[in-house]
C-alpha cells in the first residue's frame, strides 16, 4: 500500500512492490523460505513432525510428505514381536531425518538411558529431551531436565530440549550447550495454541540458539503466530495427526509455517492505537 | 529367572544375549533396535558375546510413533 507520507503515487508503489515480490519469489506456491541450521545440519523445512498419533503408517507418510519436514521425532518402547509394518522402513522412505524423544522419561537418570538406547538404535547424537516432572499437565521437571541436558552435552550429544516458556530456563539450557530449545506454547497436545506469547518473544530474546516452539498447537494459525514471534521453527505432532484431516492438515501447516517465517523476516508494522490512512489525502478532489 | 521386556522367560543364565533377541525375532543386523542389560545399553557389537547372568533383566527396545 502506497504510504500516505511519502508523497509518492500509489500506482508507481504498486508497481514497485508487485516486482518486489515477484524478484523475491514470493508468489511461487508454495513460498520459499530461508532454510534453518541446527547444530551444524541445515533444514529447508522450518516444520518439524511428531509420527505419533497417526492411526496408519500409511497415514503418517502421507502427511509427512504435505507438510514437508525433513524432521520427525520417534519414540523408543519395548518391541512389539506382532507390530506390522516397519517405522524405521517408512520414515527411511520418506527421507527424513530422526529426532528421537525420551518421552516418558520422569527423572534425568531414565532420560540419558533412554537417549544413550536412542543413539544406538537410530544412529544419531540428536535427541529431543523430555523429561516430564506432572501426568497432568505433563509439564517439564526443570532441574531434573537442565541436570539431564548438562550430561548429555558431556557425552556428545545434540540436545533440543522441550523446555517451559520461562525465559531463564532456557537461557540456562543454552548454557549447558543444547542446541536448541524448545518451549512449549501450552501442554502437549491440548491444542490452546500459544499462551503467552510474550514470553516466547523473551526467549526468542535469551538465547542464541533456534527456538523451536513445541506443545500446544492446536490450528495453522498457532503455528504462524509462532514464527511471527522469532521462533525459527514449530514442531506439530498432535495438531496433525489427531485432526480430522491429517494430511490436509499437514499442508495447512506447512503454509503456515512458511508464512509465519516470512512475515517475521518482513518486519511487520507497528501497532497503532489510531488510524493512519494508507491513501494520500493530495489531490483529492473538491466535491463541497 | 530371567526378565525379557518385564515378563518371565524361559531363558536360562548362560545364554546369550542374542539368544534372548531371537525369542522376540529380532536379528543382530535389525536396524531400529536397542538393547538395555540390568539398565546399561549394550552396544549391538556386544549382542553375541553378552552372556546373561540369572537375574538379568533384558530391555529390547523399537522405533515407536511418537510426538
Amino acid at each position: 500500500m502506497a504510504d500516505a507520507m511519502s508523497g509518492r503515487s500509489p500506482v508507481r508503489e504498486d508497481a514497485a512492490t508487485h516486482n518486489g515480490a515477484r524478484a523475491a519469489g514470493v508468489d511461487a506456491a508454495p513460498p520459499a523460505t530461508d532454510p534453518l541450521a541446527i547444530a551444524g545440519r541445515t533444514l529447508r523445512s522450518r516444520l518439524v513432525m511428531g509420527t505419533g498419533g497417526f492411526s496408519s503408517l500409511a497415514l503418517l507418510a502421507d502427511a509427512i510428505a504435505a507438510g514437508g519436514s525433513e524432521l520427525v521425532t520417534v519414540a523408543l518402547r519395548r518391541i512389539d514381536p506382532a507390530a506390522r509394518g516397519s517405522l524405521i522402513d517408512v520414515l527411511d522412505a520418506a527421507g527424513v531425518e530422526l529426532l528421537p524423544n525420551t518421552a516418558g522419561c520422569h527423572t534425568a537418570r531414565d532420560a540419558v538411558l533412554t537417549a544413550r538406547l536412542a543413539r544406538e538404535a537410530f544412529a544419531t547424537d540428536w535427541v529431543k529431551l523430555e523429561v516430564i516432572g506432572d501426568e497432568d499437565t505433563l509439564m517439564p521437571d526443570a532441574p531434573e531436565l537442565l541436570r539431564a541436558a548438562e550430561e548429555l552435552v558431556e557425552e556428545g550429544f545434540v540436545v533440543l530440549p522441550y523446555t517451559t516458556d520461562d525465559p531463564v530456563l532456557a537461557r540456562r539450557l543454552v548454557d549447558v550447550g543444547c542446541a536448541a530449545v524448545m518451549p512449549l506454547g501450552s501442554p502437549i497436545g491440548s491444542g490452546m495454541g500459544i499462551r503467552n506469547p510474550y514470553n516466547i518473544s523473551l526467549i526468542r530474546e535469551a538465547v542464541d540458539v533456534p527456538v523451536v516452539l513445541d506443545a500446544g498447537i492446536g490450528t495453522a494459525s498457532d503455528a504462524t503466530l509462532a514464527m511471527e514471534l522469532g521462533c525459527d521453527a514449530v514442531m506439530v505432532a498432535s495438531a496433525i495427526s489427531r485432526a480430522e484431516d491429517p494430511v490436509r492438515m499437514a499442508a495447512a501447516m506447512r503454509a503456515a509455517v512458511n508464512a509465519g517465517r516470512l512475515a517475521r523476516t518482513a518486519g511487520r508494522i507497528p501497532r497503532r492505537l489510531h488510524a493512519r490512512a494508507s491513501t494520500p489525502d493530495e489531490g483529492l478532489a473538491d466535491l463541497a | 529367572m530371567i526378565l525379557l521386556n518385564g515378563e518371565q522367560s524361559e531363558l536360562a543364565s548362560g545364554e546369550t544375549l542374542a539368544a534372548a533377541l531371537e525369542r522376540l525375532g529380532v536379528t543382530t543386523e535389525q536396524r531400529g533396535v536397542a538393547v538395555a542389560v540390568d539398565g546399561e545399553v549394550v552396544p549391538r557389537a556386544q549382542w553375541r558375546s553378552l552372556v546373561l547372568s540369572e537375574h538379568a533383566r533384558v530391555e529390547v527396545l523399537s522405533a515407536m510413533q511418537g510426538g
